[in-house]
């Protein structure tokens, strides 16, 4: 395979995961690491650097429609990020110490993690309390949404809990290369009680800024390869840019079902490969 | 300040961020895309080598290497810049949130976006103390 070939089949295989990724909701970021690692036989840490890449791709492509359309929260996304932040460098930082073995079993937990959480979360989330903490309240973080009937306000709870999982968060997107979208979305939806539609454009929102802070580090190391991390971008891009075409039309629970094994059995590929040590 | 025109700075402050990081999304990918005809173009039948880690040459690794690189129209310093700018467009955002919070005297923000923004900038230069 010369480098024309392996740049067409890295582009599929990145547009399938984007578009794979964009419909079921689960991102593209988290198969793009496996794939590379596992089916080509790519270095860990060079696939985790193009995966880094592609997301913050995916999630500025995706942000930039969800906050024109105002289900973003700013203040809320901004200042969380300072604790993703904080997380992305430290796991940037610990992705040199760690041995890529270790770093392929703590992938493989968060893969069927994801993989659980897909099958098993619910769409909506109702926020059924009637007013803010007063540490939220300080910090302007009560909004609005558009919703069926005008806008509607929601309430912001329990802000320094939410802010100690961004941190969680951060520091497995510095670690893996991957936007931990899902574990944003658990820290706002489920123990800030923001909306689940605000929680999971805010969280979009946020992935670009938590990746771009390890993605220096990254890159700085020379774990950023230009030859790999192209197809892996464009075709990601496409392939979401493309699934996002289908959002609207088509809600996939078969899809995000079939979606959620494949990543299971990638998910134990890549702890059997790390414990083996053929990763 | 009155609910009305607090929201209409946001609706603004939204729209101007989205623009933003749609533009940045474009130029980086449209940037990455001609370095891909390049690169392919001059090495495409040559074998790859990503299954051995060696890490990139230290001309890809810094801001100056990669300009150098680029305006020397080599595909891989073409492409790895577009990839500079794709990072440097969530920073570029957050950034203008820190104009946007300090011009609506939101100094709590302000302050806020600046803290992530010192983050950022510390990741992006490699992150040496």
């Amino acid at each position: 395979m010369n480098i024309l070939e392996f740049t067409g089949v890295i582009t599929l295989g990145s547009f399938v995961a984007g578009f794979l990724g964009s419909i079921t909701g689960l991102g593209g970021g988290v198969v793009i690491v496996p794939l590379l690692a596992l089916a080509l036989g790519v270095d860990i840490r060079y696939a985790i650097g193009a995966s880094l890449v592609s997301v913050i791709a995916t999630s500025s492509g995706a942000a930039a429609a969800y906050v024109k359309e105002g289900f973003s929260n700013i203040r809320i996304g901004v200042f969380l990020e300072i604790a993703t932040s904080s997380g992305a460098l430290i796991g940037a930082f610990l992705a040199a110490k760690l041995p890529t073995s270790f770093i392929g079993v703590v992938f493989g937990v968060v893969l069927l993690y994801s993989a659980y959480q897909a099958v098993t979360a619910k769409a909506e989330h109702a926020a059924s309390f009637g007013s803010s903490d007063r540490l939220a309240l300080r910090l302007k973080m009560e909004g609005t949404y558009p919703g069926d009937h005008g806008l509607v306000r929601y309430h912001v709870r329990a802000v320094p809990l939410g802010f100690g999982l961004m941190a969680i968060a951060g520091l497995l997107s510095g670690l893996l290369g991957i936007g931990s979208g899902a574990v944003k979305v658990i820290a706002m939806d489920q123990i800030m009680g923001i909306p689940f539609k605000v929680s999971t454009a805010t969280s979009n929102f946020m992935i670009g800024v938590t990746a771009a802070a390890s993605a220096g580090i990254y890159l700085s190391r020379g774990y950023i390869d230009p030859g790999l991390a192209m197809p892996v971008t464009l075709g990601v891009l496409a392939g979401s840019a493309f699934g996002a075409r289908f959002l609207t039309t088509a809600r996939t629970p078969l899809l995000r079902k079939i979606f959620s094994a494949v990543i299971s059995i990638m998910a134990l590929e890549m702890i059997y490969n790390s414990i083996s040590g053929r990763l | 300040m009155t609910p009305e025109s607090r929201d209409l700075a946001t609706e603004k402050m939204d729209l101007i961020v989205g623009n933003l990081l749609r533009a940045g999304v474009i130029l980086s990918g449209a940037v990455v895309f001609v370095g891909a005809l390049i690169h392919l173009a001059r090495h495409g039948t040559e074998a790859p080598a990503y299954h051995v880690f060696r890490g990139e040459p230290t001309d890809l690794r810094s801001v100056r290497g990669i300009l150098t690189d680029a305006f020397a129209i080599r595909g891989r310093g073409i492409i790895q810049f577009g990839l500079l700018l794709l990072i440097a467009t969530p920073v570029a955002r957050v950034a203008y949130l820190v104009y946007a919070f300090a011009r609506q005297k939101d100094r709590l923000y302000a302050v806020v976006a600046l803290v992530v923004l010192l983050l950022l900038a510390y990741g992006l230069s490699g992150g040496r103390v």
